[in-house]
């Protein structure tokens, strides 16, 4: 049958209008109307130079795709544990070939399952983890000697690093064995995520404390995933998360050398998430803007010597922000475009959204077309066959440098600030946030931006599509193993190593060996939170509107 | 105010919350701004108020409405929690409203535990406010 969509008169006369009108992105660069040889002034060897070399623009390797094409990672976890582990396994029998876990709230929040707080969110967006247990259920039968495990875990990061190294010690594989990599961006967190536990000074200190440990004895270990996904999704402009994200980058990089450690023994391990929205060449240009800035400020302000310091490897996700609840399937238009500009900017990894995800979590048949998505780009479109297939663009070159010049004025502010912590504590950053989304929703309202099926373009009504149901058993579960590892387990193990990192925590020693010890103990994932939130308090932030 | 009308040229005070472990603030921040540019007042109860802390809010400010966003899937478990607590406190006239990443079968069963709206992400601003100012003429009529 076909759809009946009504275009109202106002949609028509705003595009008329719309006609002639300046056009400029979500960065707020003025677009020019078709660019010339000279709107890009492009000194090829020292702003492009060939891929995988310095400045890394056109990508970080030599060979791009057609050495070895991005991973597919999906993001997934859900339910209990054994659910989780379930997923896993069905998307390595996929071919998927990195495996990425979500976790709930309660978990992110360093909160067990039996917390008051979290009663109604065990499991559901995310997989829950209490203790050592249900990691060990997560990954039991998955080789972790072969797969690489990324894991979107911020504030108790080091616990579930803790967590991970302890279930490969058990299944025989050895932390220098262990591939993956943790989130663990704090500063993303206060900027825009929101999910801490403590203060700044406190979280800066544990991140220190697991990359001055990983260092030395994970070296397949990333642990940070310097983050603008999230920047981007609470509202920031493609200039303001590329800005942000770098600045938090630069961070860590001060963090590690004012610690003792060597730019070069650490910086190949930071690596970065980003956003993929919907304005395509401007995404293109700040993928290609974000090597560019970091090969330079890591090789110039901080020394690095090799060239692995100075690549930019990125994963990418596709904007959830972009996907709108009406018409939803239109949604996977924006999931390809979002997608083909991620891996015309060169990503290493990417995540597609499904399709429904603004009415529910993905159901299994959503998630296997945003999958299918990549898979097509990769193996049909011939997209992956040239490297940076768009530089060289008077367009996109002259915006790759416009996005730069943005960038770096936000450089400017925030060190005039004393750095991006104290940028967070003033709340600027967030405000800065807050005013972009706000403006932004407002062009929306008066139609200056135009969302088909939302502004334009809608239905009289919309079909509701089948999404996936998550119940209560998950909470159930897990409340009943905790209440079963409590009676178990060594409880004066526990306490004591529980007492251990308290002393630590209080002073300034190095945290992660105290933190597996708890773990291995099966001291709970709160219970091991809880010391920190009694020796370093929470934090709230400032007001922001 | 008996035999006037004067309550409809009230200012509405609106409570905008996050009543559950949920960070995702785009939303909420949005619509503070938007409640504000509308001419009403709005207080934002900060990130992780429990239930009970956002009921007690707004009893303590005298609010007309509870503005509750979530996109956590906690809605189910959180929302009708507020609407119950403000029963407790004897403020079952102050109106919940809401709004986030809701289901349709779940947008039906908050409907019909009193709390209304629930709007998905796209919802024009115009639609929200309207709604609040609905809403909030309704506990007017029922505080008379």
């Amino acid at each position: 049958m076909p759809v009946k969509t009504k275009m109202k008169k106002e949609d028509k006369l705003g595009m008329e209008i719309n006609y002639g009108r300046e056009r400029s992105n979500t960065s707020g660069i003025k677009l020019k109307e078709c660019y010339y040889p000279e709107d890009s002034n492009i000194d090829y060897d020292s702003k492009l130079g060939k891929p995988g070399e310095y400045p890394f623009t056109r990508g970080v390797y030599k060979d791009m795709y057609r050495g070895k094409l991005w991973t597919m990672r999906m993001f997934s976890g859900f339910g209990s544990p054994e659910d989780t582990n379930g997923r896993l396994k069905l998307l390595l029998s996929h071919g998927e070939t990195g495996l990425s876990i979500a976790f709930d709230m309660p978990t992110l929040y360093g909160l067990d399952a039996d917390s008051d707080r979290a009663h109604g969110e065990v499991g559901k967006c995310g997989v829950n983890v209490s203790s050592l247990k249900d990691m060990e259920i997560i990954f039991k039968g998955i080789p972790l000697d072969k797969v690489s495990t990324s894991m979107t875990i911020n504030a108790p990061a080091n616990i579930l690093t803790a967590m991970y190294a302890t279930v490969g010690e058990k299944a025989g594989v050895s932390k220098k064995q262990l591939a993956g990599t943790v989130q663990a961006d704090i500063l993303k967190e206060y900027i825009a995520q929101k999910e801490w536990l403590y203060p700044p000074e406190a979280h800066m200190r544990i991140i220190r404390d697991m990359m001055v440990y990983c260092t030395k004895n994970m070296p397949k270990w990333n642990y940070i995933s310097i983050s603008g996904y999230h920047i981007r999704e609470a509202g920031a402009s493609a200039a303001q998360e590329l800005a942000f994200t770098l600045a938090d980058g630069f961070e860590y990089v001060k963090l590690g050398i004012s610690n003792g450690l060597e730019v070069d023994s650490f910086a190949p391990r930071l690596s970065f998430f980003f956003n993929s929205s919907i304005n395509f060449f401007e995404e293109i240009a700040k993928f290609r803007a974000a090597r560019r800035i970091w090969a330079r400020e890591m090789k110039e302000t901080f020394g690095a010597k090799n060239p692995r310091s100075m690549m930019l490897r990125f994963h990418t996700q596709t904007s959830g922000y972009t996907l709108t609840w009406q018409q939803p399937l239109n949604n996977i238009i924006r999931t390809t475009v979002e997608a083909m500009a991620a891996v015309m900017g060169g990503t290493q990894s990417l995540h597609t959204n499904s399709y429904d995800e603004a009415w529910a979590l993905p159901s299994e048949n959503a998630v296997e077309v945003a999958l299918r998505t990549q898979q097509i780009i990769a193996y049909e479109t011939g997209i992956p066959d040239v490297i940076d297939p768009l530089g060289g663009s008077y367009y996109l070159e002259n915006l790759t440098d416009r996005m730069e010049e943005e960038a770096y004025k936000y450089f400017k502010t925030i060190d005039s600030m004393g750095g991006v912590v104290n940028a967070i504590k003033s709340g600027y950053l967030q405000r800065e946030i807050a005013v972009t989304a706000y403006a932004h929703q407002r062009k929306v309202e008066r139609g200056d931006i135009k969302i088909v099926g939302v502004n334009a373009f809608s239905k009289e009504k919309e079909e509701p599509i089948n999404v996936l149901k998550i119940d209560l058993k998950a909470e159930r579960v897990q409340r009943k193993r905790l209440e079963e590892l409590k009676m178990k387990r060594d409880e004066k193990a526990v306490e004591r190593s529980l007492e251990k990192l308290r002393q630590v925590y209080e002073g300034d020693e190095n945290s992660m060996e105290a933190v597996i010890e708890a773990v291995k103990n099966y001291a709970t994932l709160q219970e091991i939170a809880d010391v920190g939130r009694e020796v370093f308090g929470g934090w709230k932030e400032p007001t922001i509107i | 105010m008996e035999g006037t009308n004067d309550y409809l040229k009230r200012r509405i005070r609106i409570l905008v919350a996050k009543p559950a472990l949920d960070g995702h603030d785009r939303g909420i921040l949005v619509l503070a701004k938007a409640f504000r540019d509308a001419g009403m007042e709005v207080l934002y109860a900060g990130l992780l108020a429990t239930p009970e802390q956002v009921a007690k809010i707004a009893v303590d400010e005298d609010v007309d409405v509870v503005a509750l966003s979530l996109h956590n899937s906690a809605h189910l478990s959180a929302f009708p929690e507020v609407k119950k607590w403000l029963k407790k406190l004897g403020a079952d006239d102050i109106q919940v409203v809401g709004g986030g990443i809701i289901p349709p079968a779940d947008k039906k069963r908050l409907e019909k535990m009193g709390i209304t709206g629930n709007f998905g992400p796209g919802t024009p601003l115009e639609e929200v406010i309207s709604h609040v100012r609905k809403v909030a003429m309704k506990k007017w009529k029922m505080d008379q």
